[in-house]
């Protein structure tokens, strides 16, 4: 009977290893999606009726705001996991996230601040969504300004941790508390799964941009752990291994 | 049940005595609080017709800051004098405990500012029913930010540039008190009901009062433990 070993696969020096080789496949799927969306969006999805041709901004904004709430969720229960049962790989996963969720979080309101010039004549208004948007990115960096504060890797990652449960608990009701206080976005036009207010040849392409966003996550992720714990382990016989040349004892 | 009585009431009574005792904790913050709504007059200028219309806002911001520079006070001396250690070995609940240093902070600081809220409002001319609801706002409103504000004070403690990190992290987690405590206000000043934000509030309120403490006692474990 084969069992496979999951508890090997968390362990840092196993993920250092079967990451290496899902490097490539992450690569290069995430350069075709990333093609295959941007050609689907730019040019085959046909032209909005109201927005003309500015609407295609939301094939890099929507995916980049879909990310930005998805990496804060995947950073706290890595943190969680870490904080609980102490997995390490978890500690690393969730201090490789806050930059990333910080810098989609920041492209969702730069393309969004760009779309609202044409559409909405001003870079900025205090709508609902931009505002709670804003205050994730807030978020973000309160994680990363405690990271950077608290000297010891161990306590820093824990410590994130329970400020991202916190934030995780809060996200919702700053979402819903900004909604009811003010609201100039449009409706969710995707989220409707029965029929989705979108022409299928607008929505393929979104979807697949949505898709490539997540494998660079992923890509970006694995190569930012994988420093991380070259670092973390640095005192180990198998990096030691890894990284002095051969041939020289 | 005695028990968990016995040591609330030990650690609320040391604490509100060592608040009488160190009655800067208390009141300068309260200072600081009529200082920006003062900034705030000032930059608006001598229209009172503006500054009534902008002042809730005004006030509610100047709560929000005069808590964050405030929070501290509710783990740092202890932090300081070694009593946190002695708190870990005690054989109590570590959230029970901090529960109460949170509630003593609580009456040793949301009475005075309250009292010193209402009065700034009256004077600058608010209405009756605007500033009772600054009342209603700041009794529901003041244990949530106590209750959030300790465990970002927590994560912080003994941190270099701890204020200005306490305040970055503690900020955005104050949007939804601050957001329906000043809609409760502009809703009294248009004579509309107001009785959906302080139930919001009040929701707030409860979600804080049981989960805080726990967040607390994990943040001041993980730093100090």
């Amino acid at each position: 009977m084969i069992t496979i070993p999951f508890h090997k696969y968390g362990t840092p020096k196993y993920f250092y290893s079967w990451s290496l080789r899902l490097r490539p496949w992450l690569k290069y799927g995430c350069i075709l999606l990333f093609t295959a969306g941007l050609v689907g969006g730019l040019w085959i999805a046909p032209t909005d009726y109201q927005q003309g041709e500015s609407f295609r901004i939301i094939y890099v904004h929507v995916p980049a705001a879909w990310m930005s709430l998805f990496v804060y969720i995947v950073m706290a229960l890595a943190g969680a996991c870490g904080l609980i049962w102490h997995v390490k790989l978890g500690d690393i996963v969730a201090r490789a996230c806050a930059p990333l969720g910080a810098w989609f979080t920041f492209l969702a309101l730069l393309t969004g601040s760009l779309w609202g010039k044409p559409m909405w004549g001003t870079y900025w208004v205090w709508d609902a969504r931009l505002t709670s948007e804003l205050i994730l990115l807030f978020l973000y960096l309160g994680y990363i300004a405690l990271q950077g504060a608290i000297d010891d890797r161990r306590t820093a990652a824990r410590a994130g941790a329970i400020l991202a449960i916190v934030g995780t608990v809060n996200i919702p009701i700053v979402h819903y508390s900004v909604e009811w206080w003010n609201t100039l976005h449009q409706g969710p036009t995707v989220s409707k799964l029965d029929a989705p207010s979108m022409d299928t040849t607008m929505l393929i392409p979104l979807l697949v941009m949505a898709l490539a966003y997540n494998l660079y996550f992923v890509a970006v992720l694995f190569e930012r752990v994988r420093c991380e714990i070259l670092e973390f382990e640095r005192n180990k016989n198998w990096v030691n291994e890894l990284t002095q040349p051969k041939g020289i004892v | 049940m005695r028990d968990v009585l016995n040591v609330a009431s030990a650690v609320v009574l040391r604490d509100l005595r060592r608040y009488v005792r160190r009655r800067q904790d208390a009141v300068q913050p309260l200072i600081f609080f009529v200082i920006i709504v003062t900034l705030f007059a000032v930059a608006v200028g001598p229209d009172a017709e503006i500054f009534a219309k902008i002042a809730p806002a005004g006030i509610w911001v100047a709560i929000l800051l005069a808590t964050t520079i405030n929070l501290d006070t509710i783990f740092l001396s202890d932090y300081h004098d070694g009593t946190i250690e002695q708190l870990f070995l005690s054989p109590a609940p570590l959230p029970l405990i901090v529960g109460s240093k949170i509630f003593s902070h609580w009456c040793a600081t949301a009475g005075p500012q309250i009292a010193i809220s209402v009065i700034v409002a009256a004077a600058i001319g608010l209405e009756l029913r605007v500033v009772g609801t600054l009342a209603a706002t700041l009794l529901l409103g003041s244990p949530i930010l106590s209750l959030f504000g300790s465990v970002s004070s927590a994560l912080t403690i003994g941190l270099r540039g701890g204020a200005m990190l306490q305040a970055l992290i503690i900020l955005p987690l104050y949007m939804p008190t601050l957001i329906f405590s000043t809609s409760a206000m502009h809703n009294a000043a248009l004579d509309l009901p107001i009785t959906a934000e302080i139930y919001f509030l009040a929701g707030l309120a409860v979600m804080a009062a049981s989960l805080a403490p726990f967040a607390s006692a994990t943040a001041l474990r993980i730093r100090l433990g």
